[in-house]
This record gives C-alpha cells, sequence and structure tokens, in this order.
C-alpha cells in the first residue's frame, strides 16, 4: 500500500476502499434493505441466473440503491427461468419469471424506485407450511 | 463497487484454528476456484466470531448464512451447495437447542441478538491482516481527525465525557489516567499497551489482537498524541503467538502507509510501536511489575505512589492501558462521547466483552452492554447450563473475582454493582458452575493458582495465601474443623488488607465470596465431613448395594487398582483401602448397585 499523506488523503482512500467491505456492511442490516434473490439450482444457472444475478448486483451498486443481492435455491418456477424474488421491507415478496437483463433493468427502475410492479409477476399460487388459512 | 458477490468468511482465530479452519480455509479456496467461480465468491480470513463452542465457523456475507463446526471435508460440499446450487447445507446450520430448529440467519441467534459490539466491532468481519478493510471500515479516521483537528486537551475531554474506564480491571477511567500523564512534565513519555491477559479462561484481549490489531495501534497513537510521547510498547505473553504475528504484520503494514513512523499524515506527530514478550506471569498484568519487566528486571510489583504516569518505564512517565480499553478509542473519537455515555448505566459506560467458559452452553467471547444482568447473560446469550443441570454459581472476574449466586441473577452487571456483590468485573472472565461443583474445590482451585502466579516479594501473599491453601486441602480431606472456617475469614482479610499488589489483595476473594454464599457446604465438609457435591474424593466411599447386584463382574473388570473382588453372579464388594474413587465402575454398572456416599 503507498503512503498516506494527510487526512484527505486518508478519506479518499477510505471511499475507494469502502466497497471491499460495503457488502458486510448491508448484510449486518440486511432486514432493513431490499432484498433481491435470484434463483440458483442448475436449472437456473443454465438459463442464465448468474448473469442476472451480476448484472442486478452491479447495477443497484452504480444506481446507488442500497440492497442486498443473494442467490437462493430452486424455486419451483423452472418453466419462468431465471426467477428473481424482490423483498422490500414492509411489503409482501413478489417473485418476477422470465428475468432478462431488459427485465432486470426494468425492475430496478419501476419496482425498486418507485414501487410500481411491472409485467412477469408469477402469482403466487401455494402457502407455506407455517402459513395459516387468511 | 464491490467485485464479488458472496464473502466467505472463514474464523481464524486461536480456537477454530485449533479445528483446523485453516484447512477449512484452503479448501474453501480452491474448491471456488475448481469451479471457475473465483470472481464471484471471495473467502476472507478474519478473527474470532466468538462463538467458539461450535468452531470452526464459515458465514456467507450477505445472506449471513453461519455455518458451525465445518471440516475441511464439509468446505468442499459447501462451495458445490451453496454458492453453486444456491442451497444451503443444512446439517451446518446452528440449530436451536430448545426448538431443535434449525436457524440460518445468523441475526436470529440469541447468542448474537443481545450483544452490542464496539471493541469487538470488526472481529469476524475484517481480515487482520489486510490494513485495507480496516481503513475502509473507518480505520485510522480517528487518528486523523485528532492530529489534524483537534487538540490535545479537546481529546482528552472527549474521552473523559465519554465516561470510558480501563476494561483490564480495575476500572480507572482513561481520560483521568491520559490528563494526569499528560500534566507531567518531561521531554521523553511511554505509552503501553497492556496485553498480558493473565486470568484463567480469559480471551478477549487476545482475540481483539487476533481479529482488529489496527484499532489498538491507532489508539495507542492518540493516546501518544495526547500525553506527547513519541514510543509506545505492546508487553504481550509470548505464549499468544498468533496475536503477535498479526500485531507485527499489522505494525508493518501501518508503516509502509506512514499511519506510524515520523510525520504521521503530514503533522509533525511521529510515533512508533516495539512490542515486548511476557512470560506468561500472572503478576506482570499488574502495570508496576508490567514496567520492571519490560525494563528486563524481575516482574515484582513495586508501591504506587509513584504512579507509572508519574514515574514508569525506565523512570519516565508512563501511561499504561489495557488491550480492550484502547479498542474502545477509535470508536469514541469517531462517534462522540455522547453516542458511548448513552450506553451502559450512570457509573459505567459502553460495553464490556465477557468470556463465557465453564458448565455453560455456548462457551465464547460476547460484547453485552454494561448494565445488562446475568441472567440474560447466562441463560440468554450463553444458552444456559449445559446438560440441562441446575445454575449454582458464576467466578466473574477471574481468581481475584468472587462467586455470585442465584440471588446476584437480576441484578445489573457493572463495575460499582460487582463490588458490592462481592466480587469485581475483572478482565471480564465468567465461569459458569453448576450443581456438580463444589465450591470448597472451586475456591481451591482459584487459590492454587495464585499460590503458583504470587512472586513472593511480600509476606502476606507468599506466605498467607499458601496457609490459606493448605487449610482448603485440610477441609477438603475431611480434616477439617469449625475453627478453620473462621481462620479462613481472618487470615484473609489479613492478606487483604496487607498485601502490596492487586494480586494479593484480591487473592482470598474466592474463599470469603463462597464461604459466604455457601457456608453450608463448607460445614457439611468440616462437621459431616460430607462433599454434598460429590467432588472432594476424600470424603467419598463408594460400595455396592446388594438388592442391586447381580455379579456380572463388569465392575471388577474395569477398575484399574483391582479394588473389587466377588465371584460371578455373587454379590460384589469394594475394598475402600484399595479404592482410588475415578466412577469407573459407576459408569460401568448398568443396574444401579455402586453408590458414593
Amino acid at each position: 500500500m503507498k503512503k498516506v499523506a494527510n487526512l484527505d488523503d486518508l478519506r479518499r482512500l477510505r471511499d475507494e476502499l469502502k466497497s471491499k467491505t460495503s457488502l458486510r456492511e448491508k448484510s449486518e442490516k440486511s432486514d432493513e434493505l431490499i432484498q433481491v434473490r435470484v434463483g440458483m439450482a442448475t436449472c437456473c444457472i443454465t438459463s442464465g441466473s448468474r448473469e442476472i444475478m451480476t448484472f442486478l448486483a452491479e447495477e443497484l451498486d452504480k444506481r446507488k440503491i442500497e440492497a442486498v443481492v443473494t442467490q437462493t435455491g430452486c424455486m419451483g418456477y423452472c418453466y419462468a427461468e431465471p426467477t428473481v424474488e424482490v423483498l422490500v421491507p414492509g411489503k409482501e415478496p413478489i417473485v418476477f419469471g422470465y428475468v432478462n437483463k431488459a427485465k432486470a433493468d426494468e425492475i430496478i427502475e419501476k419496482y425498486i424506485k418507485t414501487g410500481e410492479l411491472v409485467e412477469g409477476i408469477i402469482p403466487k399460487n401455494y402457502k407455506n407450511f407455517d402459513e395459516t388459512e387468511k | 463497487m464491490s467485485d464479488y458477490k458472496i464473502h466467505v468468511l472463514v474464523c481464524g482465530g486461536t480456537g477454530c484454528r485449533a479445528s483446523e479452519s485453516d484447512q477449512v480455509f484452503d479448501n474453501l479456496t480452491s474448491e471456488i476456484k475448481n469451479q471457475g467461480l473465483d470472481k464471484f465468491a471471495k473467502v476472507v480470513k478474519t478473527g474470532c466470531f466468538g462463538f467458539c463452542e461450535k468452531g470452526p465457523i464459515v458465514k456467507f456475507i450477505p445472506d449471513n448464512t453461519f455455518y458451525t463446526q465445518v471440516t475441511p471435508t464439509d468446505a468442499i460440499e459447501i462451495v458445490e451447495e451453496h454458492i453453486v446450487k444456491g442451497r444451503k447445507v443444512e446439517r451446518l446450520l446452528y440449530k436451536n437447542p430448545e426448538t431443535e430448529e434449525y436457524i440460518s440467519d445468523s441475526k436470529s441467534m440469541e447468542f448474537y441478538k443481545k450483544q452490542y459490539r464496539i471493541a469487538l466491532r470488526n472481529c469476524g468481519i475484517i481480515d487482520p491482516e489486510n490494513i485495507a478493510e480496516y481503513i475502509a471500515r473507518d480505520g485510522y479516521q480517528a487518528l486523523g481527525k485528532v492530529l489534524t483537528e483537534m487538540t490535545p486537551e479537546e481529546v482528552i475531554k472527549e474521552i473523559m465525557a465519554s465516561g470510558l474506564r480501563g476494561r483490564g480491571g480495575g476500572g480507572f477511567p482513561t481520560g483521568l489516567k491520559w490528563d494526569i500523564t499528560r500534566k507531567v512534565q518531561n521531554d521523553t513519555k511511554y505509552v503501553v499497551c497492556n496485553a498480558d491477559e493473565g486470568d484463567p479462561g480469559a480471551f478477549m484481549d487476545r482475540s481483539i489482537l487476533e481479529g482488529d490489531p489496527h484499532s489498538v495501534i491507532e489508539a495507542m497513537a492518540i493516546n501518544a498524541f495526547c500525553i506527547g510521547a513519541k514510543n509506545g510498547l505492546v508487553y504481550i505473553r509470548a505464549e499468544y503467538p498468533l496475536a503477535i504475528d498479526r500485531l507485527k504484520t499489522a505494525i508493518n503494514q501501518a508503516r509502509e502507509c506512514g499511519l506510524l513512523g515520523e510525520n504521521i499524515l503530514g503533522t509533525d506527530f511521529s510515533f512508533d510501536i516495539e512490542l515486548r514478550y511476557g512470560a506468561g506471569a500472572f503478576v506482570c498484568g499488574e502495570e508496576t511489575a508490567l514496567i520492571h519487566s519490560m525494563e528486563g528486571s524481575r516482574g515484582e510489583p513495586t508501591l504506587k505512589p509513584p504512579f507509572p504516569s508519574v514515574e514508569g518505564y525506565l523512570k519516565k512517565p508512563t501511561n499504561v492501558n489495557n488491550v480492550e480499553t484502547y479498542a474502545n478509542i477509535p470508536a469514541i473519537i469517531n462517534k462522540g462521547a455522547a453516542w458511548f455515555s448513552a450506553i451502559g448505566t450512570e457509573k459505567s459506560k459502553g460495553t464490556k466483552v465477557f468470556a463465557l467458559a465453564g458448565k455453560i452452553n455456548n462457551v465464547g467471547l460476547i460484547e453485552v452492554p454494561m448494565g445488562i444482568t446475568l441472567r440474560e447473560v447466562i441463560f440468554e446469550i450463553g444458552g444456559g447450563i449445559k446438560n440441562g443441570k441446575k445454575f449454582k454459581a458464576v467466578q466473574t472476574g477471574g481468581p481475584s473475582g468472587g462467586c455470585l449466586t442465584e440471588k446476584d441473577l437480576d441484578t445489573p452487571i457493572d463495575y460499582d454493582n460487582l463490588i458490592a456483590s462481592g466480587s469485581m468485573m475483572g478482565s471480564g472472565g465468567m465461569i459458569v458452575m453448576d450443581e456438580d461443583d463444589c465450591m470448597v474445590d472451586v475456591a481451591k482451585f482459584f487459590l492454587e493458582f495464585t499460590v503458583e502466579e504470587s512472586c513472593g516479594k511480600c509476606a502476606p501473599c507468599r506466605i498467607g495465601n499458601k496457609r490459606l491453601h493448605e487449610i482448603l486441602e485440610k477441609i477438603s480431606e475431611g480434616k477439617g474443623t469449625k475453627e478453620d472456617l473462621d481462620r479462613l475469614v481472618n487470615l484473609g482479610n489479613v492478606i487483604k488488607d496487607t498485601s502490596l499488589c492487586g494480586l494479593g489483595q484480591t487473592s482470598p476473594n474466592p474463599i470469603l465470596s463462597t464461604l459466604k454464599a455457601f457456608k453450608g457446604e463448607y460445614l457439611a465438609h468440616v462437621i459431616d465431613k460430607k462433599c454434598p457435591a460429590g467432588v472432594c474424593k476424600s470424603l467419598m466411599a463408594y460400595s455396592i448395594i446388594e438388592e442391586n447386584c447381580i455379579g456380572c463382574t463388569a465392575c471388577a473388570r474395569v477398575c484399574p487398582v483391582g479394588a473389587i473382588s466377588g465371584q460371578r453372579k455373587e454379590l460384589h464388594t469394594i475394598n475402600t483401602s484399595l479404592c482410588i474413587k475415578c466412577g469407573a465402575c459407576i459408569d460401568k454398572c448398568k443396574f444401579n448397585a455402586v453408590i458414593v456416599n
């Protein structure tokens, strides 16, 4: 590492390095942040989910949206892969299907930024074992 | 922008390394590479996560998946399942002992819920051997702010206002100590970091140095700026090789970056740090003994005053602070005294790191706000007593502290409350005891330690503790009398009043506090000649119940000294003069025929 000349230099260096550990800081407060989960089972990966996950993580970062992008197992909607689940704090989770880069971009711009729903939502048609009849 | 989408944190603390965490790290790294995912996921070796009970720990970021007891072979499975397929390896997750449910997110673990991490803020999060990760998390910002924007007086005022007190045990206000040392006129002054952690069962200082060494370096530099010193020394035990290694690496990195050395950050402040190794004597944690040891003399304490602040290392004014105290300093400067003093109780601000040990489910390292109760620490964070046994007592403050019992469980923990209950904060070891522990034996254990560690300089400590130990020995052998109990109290008080240093002044505490809280147990030993917990061997007699014995010969075969005799299918008997009371026969007998009286 090069020499740090003064306080301004140190502050600049910190801001440059911040991204190296920002993922760890985000995970400490993950329940307050938008969570994006990308299905990443074998079937999902074949349909390109790893690129979508990378795309989402990088774009959210570039657009200065604090979000946690994680991977999850098969969501069961193998016909509609890649699938992406978006969890906005205080809202019901929503699953989007057939997510390509254009769709991912739309999800960020519309649903995540403004709350506006976009095409491609997979309606929830099942109950989890711990959910009671409403 | 973050290059990696997944960070895999592997504990590189001493505890986890002892269970092959280095190999886990290597296997994770190579398997990720084999799968072609080395641009996607990064493995980081961090400091201690605190959950030592279930090490080695591997934690996934950002989803906080917390894997426990990971073996090198598991590492390969984790990469295949978690990173490649997005599935969690359930069998390695932490299981809630009560509900038997797997917990995947570390934030849902009782162990972490009530913790508040200031001194341990970077432990288990950053790579301690990489200064870039420390700087990324606001490292050295406090030093920069202090050198560029504050005067020494302002910094000391801030530390005083924060209410920070020495975390090594004494609880002396840190700001006041700095102020006294600053006001002494001298061209040469020293700052010393006391890393001579000696309490049995305490490992917080080691963990901080292993997990976040830069926080201590930064704080020592701030300390030096405030008192007008150019040289710093860390007195560390030679038996902490990993902490020494990481500290050396950190010091070298800080020098390379110009954060140690001449004209730090373009100011006229210069400061550097050297290490001094201790041979592991408990008394060298006492600051005057520590200073003598650093000077190359015998590690013996001297009378105070003069305090080290006035006349310390090489007779120069010296400021000695403990590792954990230092680790708090950068956070206080960055976030302000008001933030720090809002945490804790009226007279004890901030947090305290405790090392949980003994008969407790979650053995490990925790940091909690002052004012939390022992009940919360032991039963919520600590997960209660092992094997569903009953809580009996907890020893805080190590061999200098005392036993706290059931009635103290709801007392808020702080310096003053612990002293009022007959114990002390000490460096933060907490040894939990259950119904199977004999308090006479516990007191004897701690006294054995002080007898060993007494430097021998003053008579009360050297001779007095030895006599106390003999009386305890007598009691546990069933030869004690009621008068011996009074002798313990009288002699104990004399040692406390007349010893030269903290070691002797506190060494009778374990006896005095157990005698107060468990008088009945001592009386059982001296009057009934019985050890209620069944620990003191001399007071036990093994025998076989006639009705239960079927003559299977299992006990006779397992007895290592041939004390059991009897024919097949006939009653067996134990020759008590040969019996060494090892308990092997009890464990072997399937018919509950062997009993202890």
